[in-house]
């Protein structure tokens, strides 16, 4: 990271030296074009590092010591990996936490992320009102999770819900229902798949958008040689048009696993994660804002958000940049 | 940010070169399976209004009429739930709040942005995929790792009481804006610089013939080019910082200051006893991001897929 604020007029002077001309930016500059170019990154840079990066080393350090936060830095003490110790062994949430985040990533792969990928396939295609169903589809992605929360109260309230109100409309005819009673947010053993279905209803409109747009840009060629060779529809999507969208199907593994990882918004506005609905970007902010302030046992939470994350992060970057060198 | 992830999506290897591809669809289906897929999407469609067609039928409903015959009648029309819900929830206020945050970040992110893009895609050097990465992996990182630190320091970092009551940056707008703008810089900084990579090169030798410096190429002669670019990601940044929902919830504790998606949080409790209040407040709160979206669909898209295509 050091290296980059350095003196990029400096680097680009080097490189004119000792390699061939380039394409863009081969020319030395005058001092003043100099000051500006330095400029206008390091600003930017500044605010990305001292809001990002340097809390992100702050996390780290901070998950090995114990403080209040009441006192000034020099109250910490500092306890080693105890921190880690107590989050995985006598922290009553974190087990159910991770299983919960777990869950989340599960639930979004198998049911709002295939059915996303069907809906792009089936709208790529001629089909009447196709725009029309796209925009109902891709509506809730520009809603907040948190407005969902609220949106979905209307569904899953207990005393006023809709679907308690069906069930006892069936009821009340003597057909078949299911109980009446179903606090769908409130109760810890179904709270969870409650929300996953209203996570779904926006992260299914994401998933679509993403491949269209990548569908958008498959060869129609390999579609019509496919159909010559005699390939079935089904055949064709999964020898040929899946296998060419490798980025994309490994952009969207990774952020559904980086959304999984800090889903956070719906249960917060539900209960602030207790109850059924404990994920460990909920358990991170209780630690922090809650009625407890542990500073150092809070990061090690986040340590742990971070490294998990880290891994899906490289990936995500290094397809990125095999598509750049590539342009 | 709230959960969103901002991600650039990079078309398949063997198309990028070929430009903007023409294409026809993805073919058409034997008739009688047409129609069955169709009847499905439709009919799926529709379950995906639903809940918004849902909120907005309620919210037009008398909490007593409801009550008495339950949520699958018809009748007891009134818009006194918009009248309360506004009052109650404070909703001019938070409404305020969100357009006072949700502007300066914007404008900040771009333009802040829109410089690294620029210096990125104008002249090769050899940190630049360092500086990339920098700026894309920040975009990636879990908010929450980060905001034991980012709290403390707003805590210590003290503002003038002009710019805010607080004394502090913890409960202002400024550090909102400045944490949803690093927040945000990677992803606008990753497709601005691709959009700019596409600009012919002639122009920079020109504009260097005429003497004009690299300011002047940066802001009179790449900006007004990039316009489209800039269009799309700011209705689209637009609703994601409307949205954010995390670092307002913590960083601001007092509650006439939280924007309107974070203030969601304090009206559940009011509101929870009346759900046709309920919807007639999340329709108030989806209504700004709606009008967006419905204007300005065509950017929304774009911007999203913007990253894929080289312009």
């Amino acid at each position: 990271m050091a290296t980059a604020i350095e003196d990029p007029p400096a680097t680009g002077e080097g490189q004119k030296a000792t390699r061939a001309p380039r394409p863009r930016g081969e020319k030395k500059l005058p001092p003043r074009d100099r000051l500006v170019v330095i400029t206008m990154v390091t600003i930017p840079l500044l605010l990305v590092l001292g809001l990002v990066w340097l809390p992100a080393l702050g996390s780290v350090v901070l998950s090995f010591g114990k403080w209040n936060g009441f006192g000034g830095i020099e109250t910490i003490e500092w306890v080693g990996t105890q921190n880690y110790e107590d989050v995985t062994t006598i922290y009553p949430p974190f087990w159910p936490a991770v299983r919960h985040n777990l869950i989340w990533l599960g639930f979004l792969f198998v049911f709002p992320t295939i059915l996303g990928i069907l809906l792009a396939v089936l709208l790529d295609r001629e089909m009447r009102g196709s725009r029309f169903y796209q925009t109902a589809f891709y509506m809730p992605v520009v809603l907040s999770l948190a407005l969902i929360g609220f949106i979905w109260q209307l569904f899953y309230s207990r005393d006023q819900g809709l679907i308690n109100d069906v069930s006892a409309g069936l009821a009340a005819r003597g057909l078949p229902a299911w109980p009446t009673e179903v606090d769908w947010y409130g109760d810890p053993d179904i709270n969870l798949w409650a929300v996953l279905v209203a996570t779904s209803w926006r992260h299914a409109g994401y998933v679509m958008l993403l491949y269209l747009a990548g569908l958008k840009g498959v060869d129609a060629t390999l579609r019509e040689a496919a159909a010559v060779d005699g390939a079935s529809e089904v055949k064709t999507f999964f020898h040929v048009i899946f296998p060419v969208m490798r980025p994309i199907n490994m952009i969207v593994l990774v952020i559904v696993v980086i959304e999984s990882l800090r889903a956070f918004d719906l249960v917060w506005v539900i209960n602030k994660g207790r109850n059924g609905l404990e994920l460990i970007a909920a358990l991170v902010s209780q630690n922090v804002i809650g009625e407890a302030t542990r500073y150092g046992f809070g990061s090690a939470l986040a340590v742990i958000m971070m490294l998990i994350s880290s891994v899906f992060i490289v990936i995500y970057l290094r397809i990125v940049f095999r598509e750049e060198r590539q342009r | 940010m709230s959960i969103e992830t901002p991600v650039t999506v990079p078309l398949p290897a063997d198309t990028t070169a070929a430009g903007p591809p023409k294409r026809a669809e993805g073919g058409v289906m034997s008739r009688p399976r047409g129609v069955v897929v169709t009847v499905i999407v439709a009919l799926l469609a529709l379950a995906w209004l639903f809940p918004l067609v849902w909120a907005v039928v309620n919210s037009f409903r008398e909490y007593e009429y409801t009550q008495a015959n339950g949520y699958l009648s018809f009748g007891g029309w009134t818009t006194a739930n918009y009248e309360q819900a506004w009052t109650q929830g404070n909703f001019g206020l938070h409404l305020r709040n969100s357009l006072l945050i949700t502007i300066p970040a914007v404008v900040l992110t771009l333009w802040l942005s829109s410089m690294v893009a620029f210096v990125l895609a104008r002249f090769s050097y050899r940190f630049n995929l360092t500086l990339l990465g920098i700026f894309l992996a920040a975009n990636l990182l879990p908010p929450q790792a980060l905001l034991i630190p980012v709290f403390r320091m707003f805590r210590e970092i003290p503002l003038p009481f002009f710019m805010s009551d607080s004394g502090s940056m913890l409960n202002s707008f400024w550090g909102l804006i400045l944490v949803n703008t690093a927040f945000q810089m990677g992803f606008c900084t990753f497709v601005l610089s691709n959009y700019m990579k596409t600009l012919p090169h002639e122009i920079y030798e020109s504009a260097e013939l005429d003497g004009a410096s690299v300011w002047r190429q940066y802001w009179q002669l790449t900006m007004p080019l990039v316009r489209p670019a800039l269009a799309a990601l700011a209705t689209l940044q637009v609703t994601w910082v409307y949205n954010e929902f995390f670092w307002a919830t913590v960083l601001i504790q007092q509650g006439d200051k939280l924007p309107v998606t974070s203030a969601l949080n304090n009206l559940r409790g009011q509101f929870f006893t009346d759900t046709n209040l309920v919807a007639a407040g999340s329709v108030i709160v989806a209504l700004p991001v709606l009008v967006v979206f419905f204007a300005l669909q065509k950017q929304f898209v774009s911007g999203l897929t913007l990253g894929s295509t080289k312009g």
